[in-house]
């Protein structure tokens, strides 16, 4: 009989599952494997000075990333005693202003930014108007004019036409314009600072940017200058010293424009100190900033909105699917028996508590125990219920017993039991001493120990960190995990167990075919 | 392990999950379960349709009805006790004699139980230690079954009956199951019961197995599996026929006993039949179940078990070959 209903349920229950597993791994870089790392860097500013003898206003400003190519914030935070802190976006980019009624002595002010590579940052600015054409006076224009003149015959667009002029600005000795217009001086900010002047005679937008190197460990990072050229389309970026184009994959753009770094207004002796650190982060955190920053509803389904409590709960529950799979694949596929249809998922969840060699041990002691007390249970005549809660009471008993003997020999393991389920173990006591009656030992004891098989194969899988990890990151995958129960449902082929079973059905048909053929 | 799939397939062996799949869930409406789960029913619906079953002492429903078990059972020197919706056999106890004035009861197996065990069993009963779910349950007090001198040699003290697979209302495989000492004179086969084979046009066991191996002797009386003819054989297909009628499951597992005087009586029935019944007739359900699909329904039961007859017939590998 055909159910086109069940295969359309099992498409589309992958491809949900499936598509928003992919989203999330490939699109926003969740991790697949729990020990993938991201690196991420911590950059530091110290703002140190002097408040002076007498305390007095003092006000702070300090420019802080705001676009940042290549980069993204994960995480920042502003460390300040006694200073109210506002931050607000100028000109060039973003500041931070720390303001205090009243200050003295030393004083101390800390900007901490965690940062990531994130390659799909770009910078996504206006187009700038055309800049005005400058003017030096004489003879400053007509060196410069001559300069543009030069560099333009030797280049076809603002690219090659900003590389060409930052090579002639590196070398002032070859050319007198350019000797003229640095006026002996040659450091790399100086030098920015000529060619955007240079560039805006050509009528092209260019800007100074600042950025540090992020260098593990840097406990004095320089702040380096860059060059910012737009091309009409997006910025390009320039080294203004020797004209490289591109931007170095460790350079944090940290402000632009002319304004400086810092002001501390009702302060002297003013340092200012970047330092800079690489660390490991969980790779989860930095999927979910970014998929904030992509504006992804996503995460906030994720199990990471979750408390850190119920996280942890939610870490164990979401396993139970598997071992429920496994159980299915294990009665459906394999053909093994055991008591009760998920109690094995039970028994794998108590083995948590004890490891697997403590909790095969102890399932194996408590329920020989308790099946031996059974027997003699028997000869009491008891009704059902109080037996059952008799052989609870006992079992209870015998985990005490346990816990205490395996404190004082030492083993920890007897001791970690309190989730194990004694109601569970109760019933499997009761189930097997029928088993044991009515079909003989033989068949108890293989129940028995089809269980504890099934209970230490389902505790293996859902103990499994790469698999743990995999489903509470994208618990998505459950949906697939859930048409493939599906689709074992539908099965009807031969168990593994059954080819066994019917191995002298198989010798036989098969025997006489071959005679009568 | 591919290669015997392909050998079992091409016998055309029924698997637990193709059974449950393809036969049960289609051909078996769960709303009917109860009149097969629960002996009782099954019983009261086949006293109303006159089909004979093994008379009925009692039935104790409740704990205070437990005393009375020596007033119901007080005419009669043997008798069964059941639970109304055991499974498997499991919580049946034959009372084979007593003796009366010192209250012992002794079993077709040979121990001997005092009252006070008995009632023991039977709280175990109610309170539902056999049932299927584990619920409350009654226990039913029946007539034990002189079976047929046919089985004498066959049969270690129990009582042995007939299963019979009837699909759509057509009886498709069936064989005799046989107690022995091991199975403590219980006709179940996971209790340790021989399977022997039935040849659906002959009523003549072919082979016999115990668990999943081929026996040709009793174990117990030594006497040969293969061979024994189970007399009036189409009335005993007729009837079986007919509980598909009785209950309306298309996939049903007929229990039949044979008794002296009283002849075929419906022991209980199945709606989830074992498949051990192919091991014992060495062929597979599925070729059979197949050719009584195409069939249409509401053909008469006389009709249906010639056309099983003729169709099913023969040795099997003979049958296949036709």
């Amino acid at each position: 009989m055909k159910r086109p209903g069940i295969w359309l349920l099992v498409v589309a229950l992958v491809l949900t599952g499936g598509g928003l597993f992919l989203y999330k791994w490939q699109g926003l870089g969740f991790p697949l494997l729990p020990d993938t790392q991201a690196r991420i860097w911590t950059v530091e500013v110290q703002i140190t000075f002097d408040a002076g003898e007498t305390p007095n206003p003092v006000k702070a400003t300090l420019y802080i990333p705001a676009l940042t190519p290549g980069f993204a914030i994960l995480d920042e935070n502003f460390v300040s005693r006694g200073f109210g802190f506002t931050t607000r976006y100028t000109g060039g980019g973003r500041q931070v202003q720390w303001a205090i009624r009243r200050a003295s002595g030393p004083q101390t002010l800390y900007y901490r930014a965690v940062v990531y590579k994130d390659p799909s940052r770009v910078e996504a600015d206006t187009t700038p108007p055309f800049p005005p054409v400058p003017s030096l006076g004489e003879p400053l224009d007509t060196a410069m004019q001559e300069l543009v003149e030069g560099v333009r015959s030797r280049s076809a667009d603002p690219a090659s036409f900003t590389v060409e002029l930052l090579k002639r600005l590196a070398r002032p000795d070859a050319d007198q314009n350019v000797d003229l217009l640095l006026g002996g001086r040659s450091d790399a900010t100086f030098r920015a600072r000529t060619a955007i002047t240079v560039l805006a005679a050509a009528q092209i937008p260019a800007r100074l940017v600042r950025g540090v190197y992020l260098v593990d460990r840097e406990r004095q990072a320089g702040v380096r200058p860059w060059l910012e050229v737009h091309d009409g389309e997006r910025w390009l970026y320039f080294n203004p010293d020797g004209g490289q184009q591109g931007l170095p994959e460790n350079l944090l753009i940290w402000w632009r424009g002319e304004g400086p770094l810092y002001d501390v207004d009702g302060g002297r002796d003013v340092e200012v100190r970047f330092a800079v650190q690489l660390n490991e982060a969980d790779p989860v955190l930095v999927a979910e900033r970014r998929a904030e920053a992509w504006q992804s509803r996503v995460t906030d389904f994720s199990m990471f909105a979750l408390p850190i409590q119920t996280q942890a709960v939610y870490g164990v529950l979401l396993m139970i699917p598997i071992g429920a799979l496994v159980v299915v694949i294990l009665r459906n596929l394999v053909g093994i028996t055991t008591f009760g249809t998920f109690m094995p998922v039970l028994v794998a969840l108590a083995f948590r508590e004890t490891q697997l060699l403590g909790g095969v041990v102890l399932f194996s002691l408590v329920v020989v125990l308790g099946l031996a007390f059974r027997f003699f249970m028997e000869h009491l005549r008891l009704l059902l219920v109080p037996r059952l809660a008799s052989v609870l009471i006992i079992v209870v008993l015998l985990m005490a017993l346990v816990s205490i003997l395996a404190h004082q020999l030492g083993f920890e393991t007897g001791l970690s039991v309190a989730l194990f389920p004694m109601v569970i173990l109760t019933m499997t006591i009761e189930r097997m001493s029928i088993v044991w009656e009515e079909r003989g030992p033989v068949e108890a004891i293989q129940q028995g120990v089809g269980s504890l098989l099934v209970a230490a194969l389902c505790y293996t899988v859902m103990e499994n960190a790469v698999l743990k990890h995999l489903f509470f990151v994208f618990p998505e995958l459950l949906l697939c995990v859930l048409a493939f129960t599906l689709l074992l449902g539908r099965y009807s082929g031969y168990r593994l167990l059954e080819l066994v079973r019917f191995r002298a059905l198989a010798q036989a048909i098969g025997g006489s075919r071959d005679g009568g053929a | 392990m591919l290669e015997r799939i392909r050998q079992l397939r091409a016998a055309g062996v029924l698997g637990l999950n193709e059974r449950n799949c393809q036969y049960i869930m289609r051909y078996n409406p769960r709303r009917l379960y109860p009149l097969v789960d629960d002996k009782l029913a099954t019983k009261e619906l086949a006293l109303a349709a006159g089909i004979p079953v093994p008379a009925l002492y009692g039935v104790i429903r409740s704990f205070h009805d437990i005393r009375d078990l020596p007033r119901l059972i007080a005419d009669h020197k043997d008798f069964v006790v059941k639970p109304a919706q055991g499974s498997g056999g499991d919580g049946i106890l034959v009372v084979s004699g007593r003796a009366r004035d010192r209250g012992l009861y002794r079993l077709v197996d040979g121990t001997i139980m005092d009252e006070a065990s008995m009632g023991h069993h039977l709280s175990n009963i109610l309170s539902g230690q056999y049932s299927l779910g584990g619920h409350r349950d009654v226990a039913l007090l029946e007539y034990c079954v002189r079976f047929d001198t046919t089985f004498s040699e066959h049969a270690y003290r129990g009582v042995p009956d007939i299963r019979v697979i009837v699909f759509r209302g057509y009886p498709v495989m069936s064989m005799v199951r046989l107690p022995t000492r091991k199975s403590h004179g219980k006709a179940n086969l996971h209790q340790g019961a021989i399977g022997a084979g039935v040849d659906l046009a002959t009523g003549r066991t072919t082979h016999g197995v115990s668990g999943n191996s081929n026996v040709e002797e009793h174990p117990d009386t030594g006497a040969a599996i293969a061979g024994l003819a189970i007399p009036a054989w189409e009335h005993l297909l007729e009837f079986a026929a007919g509980c598909y009628e009785l209950t309306g499951l298309g996939y049903l597992g007929v229990d039949i006993v044979l008794d002296r005087e009283q002849g075929p009586m419906l022991l209980e029935l199945n709606a989830r039949p074992g498949l051990n019944i192919q091991i014992a007739n060495r062929a597979g359900l599925r070729p059979r179940l197949a050719a009584v699909e195409e069939l249409p329904a509401g053909a008469p039961a006389a009709e249906r078990v010639a056309w099983a007859r003729s169709r099913f017939g023969g040795s099997p590998a003979e049958a296949r070959v036709a």
